[in-house]
């Protein structure tokens, strides 16, 4: 075997284009493995366990390291030499294109016209400065970045603020905002339903549940991961629910987050009531509130919190099963189906999820019912999963947790190590349940279902070669719409033997029900029960006439005019929906000199 | 906003308010300040004899002879070796020079005049093409031309500058940028217009027949005679943001045909500097990039105040320089725009919806973006008295800028 790498100094490559040219180096010919990485520890890590031993220990995160072993040298040369081609390609403009690309905000708003709001998606440590950048050009930043410093959090809400703008995360991964989706978002109906949310999956869950319940979105608006704990006391969620309270298009208000700080759960509480709109509170992964104001409505699932909003907006649900609350006795059968055809070993549910707040939102569920539940979002009575590698007993994985993603693309975007994972889990004897969940959407996978079914198919093979009979349960996030139609996902997941449920938490509730017997289950059932909506609904909505610009606020009035830092696919995506978007050559201040950078921001 | 912000604005105040007038032609012993019979001025940082490059070292023995110093190159060469010549940089006497830049105590020069804040610029005349001085040329027909300059054509546009009440540089070079010019490389329109606004007064200079002939017919063959008082107003210009603590708006950019060197406002009179680069272009026949010198000359004051390359847009009769196509001419100028912190009102481009020239570059625009200004810029043949030999585009050395970066965080004891 020979291996050969080579460092490129200063060269900046975002980790999708990385990754795409990684696979390409893979499927050379003669080539065993192949690693395109920025030289993080953690990244040249990776390569060593890979087999690619970089003997340029001293590449930094600003270089870019690639690793290559094959049969021969001719070969592993010749895919070293081919890497230059690979990273040209950038798909961000189409070739007629003759327009000059932007390397700052500054500089892109002024060639944009109206111009309101900057789509940020560049490594953490940069994002906060380009976020900064965007304010003062005026524009409403969108931070789609993580791992930008809680302080530099801070800050960038409060000078957004002064400035009357709203900052959108970091760590947002999608919004809608007029008519318009950002980021990892899902095709949605425009209606009366404003959201407000930490923006990850658990918004795509219920705005997708919104559009298929035939009801609509007006705004959905992301504050970030970290927006509701004590530190940023939830800036972004009380400037959303301002923007949404003066906003014309909207008639009721979700508010999505995990459970927030106490002190921030009562100012939102507060904030919420003086809304105006009856709002829908869902705080995922907690009881639902009692003693709270007449307008607002605690739900416990984001199932629900669909639901209740399409009730509360005066629209009559399809209700999800039929009228009259079938849906459980049906689910309760057929989970005892299931309970039937497992072998005596079989014990044990392991749910694989790309989706946090799903994760988190099935954790929830399964807490009580299931013991010992492991997982890696550890809430209630679920224990933490100390090696990640090996699940144990219960065991609910986000795999997209910051753990499993270094030098990866995200579960979002690549099934492989999902795919990895079902197969290591439907070897284990005592596992008798696998859960999923599979979201659509913007940016993500083109067909996620396509990826994991030949897995599937696989595990459950393997399994029933060796005498079991496994159960897979999965929810698809998404809509018809989507770029993937997620009715097609959803038969391609049947066809595959998939128990497919209509929502995230059905599905957790199902597959709990396999695998849970006698009483313990009972409390979980508790939580997925609906509620009734406390407000009255609001009046039958209608489009409003004519232009609404006059009485929204700015960000709301109209389709946003996006300036795009970081990943052209957001842009390819904007322009797909036919939305105004400039997308600026970004690359890493100073050329990636760290030393020079600390001196410019001594200079600003 | 902070100090450095509030620092650059007064400095861009100073840029943008300037008044840049030719007011006349004196001889340089006699007007530049701190000149003196044993010194040559030379274009770009500071240098020394044994580190000149072939058309600077040509251009010091031409002068030599020009002041009748030496009778002979050997002559000239030795009375350098000597010590008996003082270099000093144009730039440290309000003087610019294009390419080797020797300015010579009897060279007559042009004058100019910053009505706002009141100081005061210079440079040489345009000798025009061919073998000249300023390319390293040192032969009869050259030291010729150079009497024929100060005997004849510095007393006749002195005199008509004179009457004319001297010419408003920045309306000249504002109309030339709208006629095809961007103030550098092309000057056709600005020469133009120079020679028809003297016409009048030379008329009346006193002159006979046959010298206004001569003169008028400088004129008409020499697409670089309004080069010079352009540089100079540049200079006039960019000396008015010069020395205001805490600004880092960069007031000179210079070559010496072997360091590319900067200035900065708020960094008094340090230059930062590098190893020149050589110019990327077009060639004349016969030659290529083995014969270029590195880059040369004071003419880089145009780019420090905002045309040249950074007019680039306004220019595409010359986007042969820049690879061709008149989308490249548009990028020059649209990417200038990200390093500077102001755009010239006066000096509007057509093709940009007449936005002003991207004006005064930020050494902290520069580096954090890694963005080089563009130059525009002739192209010397390495050695001696050959002269030019094709024209294109070069980038400053980013160590210039990050080494300005670093001393204004220390002069500001950040």
């Amino acid at each position: 075997m020979i291996v050969r790498s080579a460092v490129r100094r200063s060269a900046y490559y975002d980790s999708i284009t990385l990754m795409q040219a990684q696979q390409a180096l893979r499927s050379l010919p003669g080539i065993v493995e192949a690693g395109v990485v920025m030289g993080t520890p953690a990244n040249l890590e990776l390569l060593r366990e890979a087999g690619l031993d970089v003997r340029s220990a001293s590449a930094s995160a600003d270089d870019l390291v690639v690793a290559v072993s094959g049969d021969t040298a001719q070969h592993v040369e010749a895919a070293l030499s081919s890497l230059d081609g690979l990273l040209r390609v950038r798909p961000a403009t189409d070739p007629g294109d003759q327009t000059y690309r932007p390397r700052t905000i500054a500089t892109a708003a002024r060639l944009l016209p109206g111009a309101n709001l900057a789509l940020i998606s560049v490594p953490g440590r940069f994002a906060a400065r380009v976020a900064r950048e965007a304010a003062t050009a005026g524009l409403h930043p969108m931070v789609f970045s993580d791992n930008v410093a809680l302080e530099d959090e801070i800050r960038l809400k409060q000078t957004s603020r002064s400035r009357g703008l709203l900052c959108m995360g970091p760590d947002c991964g999608t919004a809608f905002v007029g008519g318009i989706a950002l980021g990892f978002a899902n095709r949605v109906r425009r209606g009366p339903i404003g959201l407000v949310a930490a923006a990850g999956t658990g918004l795509q869950e219920v705005m997708s549940t919104i559009h298929r319940l035939g009801g609509g979105v007006s705004h959905a608006l992301g504050a970030g991961g970290r927006d509701s704990s004590e530190a940023v006391g939830g800036a972004t969620m009380l400037d959303g629910l301002t923007l949404l309270r003066q906003d014309p298009s909207t008639t009721v208000v979700v508010l999505v987050s995990k459970p927030p700080d106490p002190g921030v759960a009562r100012r939102l509480l507060a904030h919420a009531a003086g809304v105006g709109k009856p709002v829908v509170v869902a705080f995922v992964g907690s009881v639902p509130l009692h003693e709270v104001p007449d307008t607002l409505t605690p739900v416990s699932t984001l199932e629900e919190a669909g639901i209740l909003a399409v009730r509360l907006a005066g629209g009559a649900p399809r209700d999800l099963d039929g009228e009259g609350g079938g849906w459980f006795q049906a689910a309760k059968e057929r989970a005892a189906v299931a309970r039937s055809r497992l072998g005596a070993s079989q014990r044990y549910l392991r749910g694989l999820f790309c989706g946090g707040t799903l994760c988190a939102e099935t954790v929830w569920l399964l807490e009580s019912a299931l013991r010992p539940l492991y997982t890696n979002v550890p809430m209630g009575k679920a224990r933490p999963l100390t090696s990640l590698g090996r699940s144990l007993a219960h065991s609910v994985l986000d795999l997209g947790a910051d753990e499993f993603t270094v030098g990866r693309l995200h579960p979002m975007l690549d099934m492989t190590l999902r795919a990895g994972r079902l197969g290591q889990e439907a070897a284990d004897p005592e596992v008798a349940v696998l859960l999923l969940d599979v979201v659509l959407g913007e940016g993500v996978h083109p067909d996620p279902a396509g990826a994991l079914a030949p897995a599937i198919s696989a595990a459950c093979t393997a399994a029933r070669a060796a005498g079991r009979e496994l159960a897979v349960v999965a929810s698809v996030c998404g809509t018809d719409a989507d770029p993937q139609n997620r009715a097609r996902q959803v038969e391609r997941l049947a066809t595959a033997g998939v128990l497919v449920e209509d929502t995230n938490a059905r599905a957790a509730a199902l597959a709990g029900a396999i695998v849970a017997g006698g009483t313990e289950g009972d409390e979980m059932w508790t939580r997925i029960s609906p509620r009734v909506p406390r407000a009255k609904p609001a009046a039958p909505w209608s489009q409003p006439e004519g232009a609404t610009a006059g009485d929204a606020p700015t960000l709301l009035a109209g389709a946003p005019r996006v300036v795009n830092v970081g990943l052209a696919r957001f842009a390819e995506s904007l322009r797909a929906q036919s939305a105004a978007v400039i997308d600026v050559d970004w690359r890493p201040p100073a050329e990636g000199n760290r030393a020079m950078l600390e001196l410019l921001d001594r200079l600003e | 906003m902070t100090r450095i912000d509030d620092a650059n604005a007064a400095a861009i105040q100073g840029v943008l308010d300037a008044a840049p007038m030719l007011v006349g032609v004196g001889r340089a012993r006699d007007v530049i300040p701190g000149m003196a019979d044993d010194v040559l001025l030379h274009a770009g940082p500071p240098i020394t004899w044994d580190r000149m490059s072939g058309p600077v070292r040509g251009a010091v023995i031409g002068a030599l002879l020009y002041e009748r110093r030496a009778e002979t190159e050997d002559e000239a060469v030795a009375l350098v070796e000597s010590g008996r010549v003082r270099f000093d940089p144009c730039h440290h006497h309000g003087a610019v020079g294009p390419m080797a830049g020797i300015v010579s105590p009897s060279m007559p020069v042009c004058i100019v005049e910053n009505r706002t804040a009141g100081n005061r610029a210079y440079s040489t005349l345009n000798e025009g093409y061919g073998k000249v001085l300023r390319y390293g040329a040192y032969g009869q027909d050259v030291l010729d031309r150079l009497r024929w300059m100060e005997q004849t054509l510095a007393p006749a546009l002195g005199r008509a500058l004179e009457l004319a009440g001297g010419i408003d540089m920045k309306t000249l070079i504002a109309q030339a940028l709208q006629m095809g010019d961007e103030g550098h490389n092309r000057n056709r329109a600005g020469s133009a217009l120079l020679g028809r606004w003297l016409a009048p007064h030379l008329v009346r200079a006193g002159l006979s027949t046959d010298r206004q002939s001569e003169v008028f017919r400088y004129l008409a063959a020499n697409d670089l005679a309004v080069l010079n008082p352009v540089m100079a107003a540049c200079k006039a210009t960019m000396d008015a943001a010069h020395g205001i603590e805490g600004s880092t708006l960069v007031t000179a950019m210079a070559r010496n045909g072997t360091e590319f060197g900067i200035r900065v406002s708020g960094l008094g009179d340090r230059w930062f500097t590098a190893p020149a680069e050589t110019p990327v272009g077009l060639y004349f026949p016969g030659f290529g990039p083995a014969d270029a010198n590195p880059d040369v000359g004071d003419s880089t004051i145009t780019e420090t105040a905002g045309i040249g390359a950074f007019a680039m847009a306004a220019a595409p009769a010359i986007v042969t320089f820049v690879s061709g196509t008149a989308r490249d001419a548009m990028t020059s100028t649209l990417e200038m725009y990200e390093i500077t912190v102001a755009e010239n009102p006066v000096f509007k481009i057509p093709p940009l919806d007449f936005r002003g020239t991207p004006t005064g570059i930020d050494i902290r625009k520069v580096v954090r973006t890694g963005i080089l200004p563009r130059i525009n810029t002739g192209i010397a043949h390495r050695r001696a008295g050959v002269g030019q030999i094709g024209a294109g585009l070069v980038r400053p050395p980013r160590m210039c800028f990050e080494e300005a970066v670093e001393a204004m965080a220390a002069a500001l004891g950040r």
